[in-house]
């Protein structure tokens, strides 16, 4: 389904991904996960037409996304990391604004926004401002957002940050649900080591840009000789703290960020 | 089709929510109007031209609209920092459509303000000569819009922050304004001004306004419908093409 080689990004004299290969299946829940600064977050951007790769191909549904950029988009459905929606629209009408440009028939995107909606427990809220919402609402709402229209692949740039546990477990298992049922291929990161166990078939570890591991988390615990994911992250990635350059708009990750020079 | 109107009905939207700003792009048309129209009444009465509030009146209205329409234009920086742009860009529609419906909106929200700076002179005194030109007068604010509005959206898509913002008002809005015969008639102008103002988009925007408001021309209504038509369209295929580029 996603088909990546050597696929490089450079920022300047920077290396952000450094030709990086590797591939998903049709139906298969990919987790990539890496430190801080990584580069996850711009290789998805590469997959989803919002960079254009300083090197590499992408193939993807069967289309070069540098290429076809429409028919790219027409393939995939995205939760960014960073806030993405409107603060000035109510949470009803940034979900309408979405199933109209995502081209999802009136009657469907009515009752999928209604289901969605009372999913996510924001349905009683729909009418306010988003402006209004506190952090875990609005994320909330921007992954009930990015599951209105069901596309082949999801990427889900870490989608449960900030959420509390109970709601992480609740969107995790519709999103799997999905995944069995329509076949949706899901592309995801997060940094709960927990979670890329219980719902990846598939792993990726990339750390500086490079990738380091690739294989289910059994393997990957395996090759490390370890016992968790997470010894196994440690034991890839090291245990120093990165230093990195965040995004204005980044607010959500800043209470949790510890600032050092390496 | 479907997301043109959408584009187009969120910036109405967020217009109408946004008393603060639509009342306070107001003050500077009314000040104008107040200050500069009653201010140089009398001088220019003097000097043969007839009353400085007909003449001045259409020239504050496109002032308001190139305001507005511009910092339309510009808002998609805002929504790039505030992440709203990623979502409409990675959508499975064209990006030219995208551009079509916010500079629709955009436009549509500026010819408003127009309407009201209009509505604001006809209080302070300005009497259009003949209703029956209205509707031609309501297109040539549309095209002013929509040329500014999609001027905005142009230099937006290469601006990553509101830094430069200040450059644009003082060297781009300022200049197209004072330069367009807004306040003075272009006739008999200095050689130098003479070419720069009618190198000034705006000039014909004015002129348009002018000759259907008040019924004075410099270069007469089919002319300037012409002139700013080719513009827009231009205007729209450079927009058009520098949203489409845009990488976040
Ligand atoms: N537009 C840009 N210009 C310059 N450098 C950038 C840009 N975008 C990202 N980078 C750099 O590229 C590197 C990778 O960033 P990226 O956002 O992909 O990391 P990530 O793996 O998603 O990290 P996190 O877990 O913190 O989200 C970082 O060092 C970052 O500073
Ligand atoms: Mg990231």
């Amino acid at each position: 389904m996603i088909q990546v080689t050597n696929l490089t990004k450079r920022f300047g004299e920077f290396t952000a991904v450094d030709h990086i290969s590797f591939s998903v299946k049709k139906g298969q829940i990919f987790a990539f996960l890496g430190p801080n600064g990584a580069g996850k977050t711009t290789t998805i951007k590469m997959l989803t037409t919002l960079l254009l790769p300083t090197e590499g191909k992408i193939e993807m549904n069967g289309v070069d996304p540098t290429q076809d950029k429409d028919g790219a988009r027409r393939s995939f459905g995205i939760v960014f990391q960073d806030p993405s929606l409107d603060d000035e629209l109510t949470a009803l009408e940034n979900m309408e604004f979405h199933g109209i440009l995502y081209g999802v028939p009136r009657k469907l995107l009515k009752q999928r926004i209604e289901q969605l909606m009372k999913f996510v427990e924001l349905w009683d809220r729909k009418d306010d401002l988003v402006k209004h919402f506190s952090g875990g609402m609005k994320r909330r709402l921007e992954i009930a957002r990015g599951l209105i229209h069901h596309p082949k692949i999801l990427f889900l740039d870490e989608p449960t940050l900030g959420l509390d546990p109970q709601t992480r477990n609740h969107i995790w298992s519709y999103i799997q649900d999905l995944n069995k049922k329509e076949g949706m291929t899901v592309f995801f990161t997060t940094h709960y080591m927990e979670e890329a166990n219980r719902v990846a078939n598939e792993i990726a570890v990339i750390d500086h840009g490079k990738i380091m591991i690739h294989g289910t988390s059994k393997a990957l615990q395996e090759k490390t000789k370890t016992h968790t994911l997470e010894e196994a992250f440690l034991a890839l990635t090291g245990k120093e703290i990165r230093d990195e350059v965040a995004g204005s708009s980044d607010q959500l990750r800043m209470r949790h960020r510890i600032w050092t020079r390496r | 089709m479907n997301t043109i109107y959408i584009l187009w009905l969120r910036q109405l939207k967020r217009y109408v929510r946004s008393k603060a700003r639509m009342v306070g792009s107001l003050g500077q048309p009314l000040l104008f109007l107040v200050a500069l129209g009653f201010g140089f009444g009398p001088i220019y009465q003097k000097a043969g031209g007839g009353n400085y509030l007909q003449f001045l009146a259409p020239g504050v209205i496109a002032m308001g609209i190139l305001f507005t329409s511009v910092f339309m234009g510009i808002e998609i920086i805002w929504d790039r920092q505030f992440g709203f742009l990623k979502e409409t860009l990675v959508a499975p529609v064209s990006r030219v459509n995208i551009m079509i419906g916010r500079t629709l909106g955009g436009a549509t929200v500026a010819t408003i303000q127009g309407v009201i700076v209009f509505l604001m002179a006809m209080v302070v005194g300005f009497r259009p000569t003949s209703w029956l030109a209205f509707p031609v007068a309501l297109l040539f604010m549309f095209l002013i819009a929509v040329l500014f509005t999609a001027l905005g959206t142009a230099i937006a898509s290469f601006m990553e922050d509101m830094h430069g913002f200040q450059l644009i008002v003082n060297f781009l809005i300022m200049p197209l304004f004072f330069l367009s015969g807004s306040l003075f008639p272009l006739d008999n102008l200095p050689g130098a001004l003479a070419t720069i103002s009618h190198m000034d988009p705006l000039s014909y925007g004015i002129d348009g306004l002018r000759a259907t408001l008040v019924g004075s021309a410099h270069f007469g209504i089919p002319y300037d419908f012409l002139v700013l038509s080719i513009l827009v369209a231009f205007m729209m295929a450079l927009g058009g093409y520098l949203f489409s580029k845009i990488q976040i």
